[in-house]
């Protein structure tokens, strides 16, 4: 088990504190955060690559805040794979070994393992500048899997991908976490990176870890403004929840009322995720909550997906296909009635 | 075949800046080739034999290589290591480190040579400490080591510095995690990476080294090195005698050089 306990770094001119959270065995742990907000000086620190000005960083029970970072047995690979371009491909990947006192044969071995392993034999006479951006990118995770370390350390892994290899080598590094379930903390600024590969996600803001929790909560159910936005929420407004008539809950913003269903009172905000609320032309059947009426402001088209402002008033934003815009036929400054369910809004 | 359509209308299709740029870039190239060329091509090889099969001149001419050698080695241990810290740490006061290193290329060496008198002659603070260890400066080969030492030291450190300054860091980062020591990912990673500009340095400074006249002759007229050797012919017999010892220095630190540039090239583009 990882556990970062009160660990504050310098970043730049600022400094980030309170970092605190563990990672469990086994476990594929994302860093989220928009770029700037200081994931890979963190993860250089908890590799030793960068001194913590306080706080504890320890590696299955064993603290490694002051120990060399040669020692600590950690894989660390960088987004722009960062090979050694003077030696080959075997090489690189046994730079690691050469250290741990092991025979020529041992060495060969474990080249062979974690080679057979990525499925990258045919690559270990080359040149790293002769290789492509994934084959690259494999003998880096190569290196540093070879030495099995305790823990592995990605520094956007999939950034430096082209978009077209990018859901490939997002499914192989999952197969690759299933079938060796090694301790991993990624690092990323993109969620639907995160939601795909986390088992837990902490998303980083401002300095800090603003919100830990499984992908599915995070998403549904995003802890602040910071958070909400990141993720793209789209729709979060400030308002008032109070009691309804019929003894629920209902969030009161810009004179319209929405169904929520919290134990929360007072002055907080509510997030919708665009995707959640369902666009129409036709009145909705009578007793759904959430339903208003509203005008077309704008329409951004995104190719296979399209955002609709609507203002009913407040201003909503909605994701529909682009065969539904084509279906119904909505255009500017149409009229559409729009609705969704009360457990769509997540107010905090 | 060549295509004369072709390059004429190359030409007159460059734009004036850069047929102007070639006309004056030519010129200097002509100022430096033509005196070499002319001067070698004036003496003849049954000349240039003779003059080297006089013990004087080949022994100057060994010593002008192996002096230099010295110095470059002695300046190869003393100057990566400051190399390295220059281009991987930003402290206060690096720019006024970094002026000092280019100060001997400023100074004039005849100026520099009597500096370096100043602390390694035997009456000073080095050059008795020295003596007691029996290393003297004055009129002796580490007079000249110093010397050349002195005035070539700043091509090595500059282009080392250039050299390390271009190995990403993080490639020494990833080392360090891998379980390299500080010590083992700068001899495996660092130096080897950084070889093709540590190598040119080292030609550089050894050439450097090579020809100087100016420091080495303040510090030892003897033993005669070729450049002080060129100098003293022509003073005392003139210009025919001065001439083939010129030129076989030049052809000699020609073959060398490029032979060394080859190899630099080579390792430079792996």
């Amino acid at each position: 088990m990882i556990e970062i306990k009160d660990l504050s770094v310098k970043l730049g001119a600022f400094l980030m504190k309170d970092i605190t959270f563990d990672v469990q065995d086994g476990e594929y742990f994302v860093l989220l955060g928009p770029t700037g907000a200081g994931k890979t000086v963190l993860l250089e620190s908890i590799a030793g690559l960068k001194s913590t000005e306080s706080g504890q960083i320890s590696i299955n029970g064993r603290d490694v805040t002051n120990l060399n970072l040669e020692k600590r047995n950690i894989g660390f690979a960088y987004q722009d794979y960062v090979l050694f371009r003077h030696l080959s491909v075997r090489d690189n990947i046994s730079f690691g070994l050469q250290w741990r006192k092991k025979t020529r044969r041992e060495i060969k071995d474990a080249v062979d393992k974690v080679v057979e392993l990525l499925g990258i034999n045919h690559l270990l006479e080359r040149r790293p500048l002769s290789l492509s951006g994934g084959e690259s990118q494999k003998i880096a995770l190569a290196r540093a899997l070879a030495i099995k370390p305790d823990l592995l350390l990605l520094d956007e892994p999939l950034s430096a991908v082209d978009p077209e290899t990018r859901e490939a080598t997002e499914r192989e590094l999952k197969e690759l976490h299933n079938r060796l379930r090694l301790t991993t903390i990624h690092v990323t600024h993109n969620f639907e990176e995160a939601m795909a590969l986390g088992d837990r996600i902490a998303v980083l803001g401002e300095g800090r870890i603003v919100q830990i929790g499984a992908p599915e909560q995070i998403f549904r159910h995003p802890n602040s403004e910071f958070v909400a936005r990141f993720l793209m929420t789209r729709n979060i407004f400030e308002g008032e929840v109070q009691d309804s008539p019929e003894g629920q809950s209902v969030f009161c913003v810009e004179g319209a009322k929405l169904a929520v269903v919290t134990a929360l009172r007072g002055r907080l905000h509510a997030s919708i995720r665009p995707e959640d609320i369902l666009v129409s032309r036709e009145p909705p059947r009578s007793g759904t909550p959430n339903s208003f009426q509203g005008t077309i402001t704008h329409i951004s088209d995104h190719g296979s997906v399209i955002y609709l402002t609507v203002n009913a008033p407040p201003e909503f934003t909605c994701l529909i296909l682009r065969r539904s815009l084509e279906e119904m036929g909505l255009e500017e400054k149409q009229r559409v009635f729009i609705t969704f369910e009360a457990s769509a809004v997540n107010i905090f | 075949m060549i295509n004369w359509r072709a390059i004429a209308t190359r030409v007159l299709t460059m734009n004036l800046m850069k047929v102007v740029f070639l006309l004056l870039g030519a010129v200097i190239l002509l100022f430096i080739f033509l005196p070499l060329f002319t001067m070698t091509i004036s003496s003849s090889p049954s000349q240039l034999l003779d003059t080297l099969r006089q013990g004087e001149v080949a022994s100057a001419i060994l010593l002008s290589l192996y002096a230099a050698l010295l110095a470059t080695v002695v300046g190869f241990i003393l100057g990566i290591p400051l190399a390295y810290l220059l281009a991987r740490h930003d402290f206060p006061g690096k720019g006024i480190i970094e002026g000092l290193i280019d100060l001997p290329i400023v100074i004039p060496h005849s100026a520099a040579g009597i500096a370096l008198l100043f602390v390694f002659g035997r009456r000073f603070l080095l050059g008795s400490a020295f003596h007691t260890l029996g290393i003297d400066f004055v009129g002796e080969i580490p007079g000249i080591v110093i010397a050349m030492l002195f005035v070539s030291i700043p091509f090595l450190i500059n282009s080392a510095k250039e050299g390390f300054k271009k190995v990403d860091v993080r490639l020494e980062n990833v080392a360090r995690t891998l379980g390299a020591s500080p010590w083992q990912a700068f001899f495996k990673i660092s130096l080897p990476l950084a070889r093709g500009s540590i190598l040119s340095g080292t030609v550089m400074m050894w050439a450097r080294g090579i020809s100087e006249f100016g420091a080495v002759m303040m510090l030892a007229y003897y033993p005669m090195i070729a450049s002080v050797l060129v100098y003293a012919r022509f003073e005392a017999f003139g210009l025919d005698y001065a001439m083939p010892v010129a030129v076989l220095l030049i052809l000699a630190c020609l073959v060398i050089f490029i032979a060394l540039r080859v190899i630099a090239h080579r390792w430079e583009e792996r």
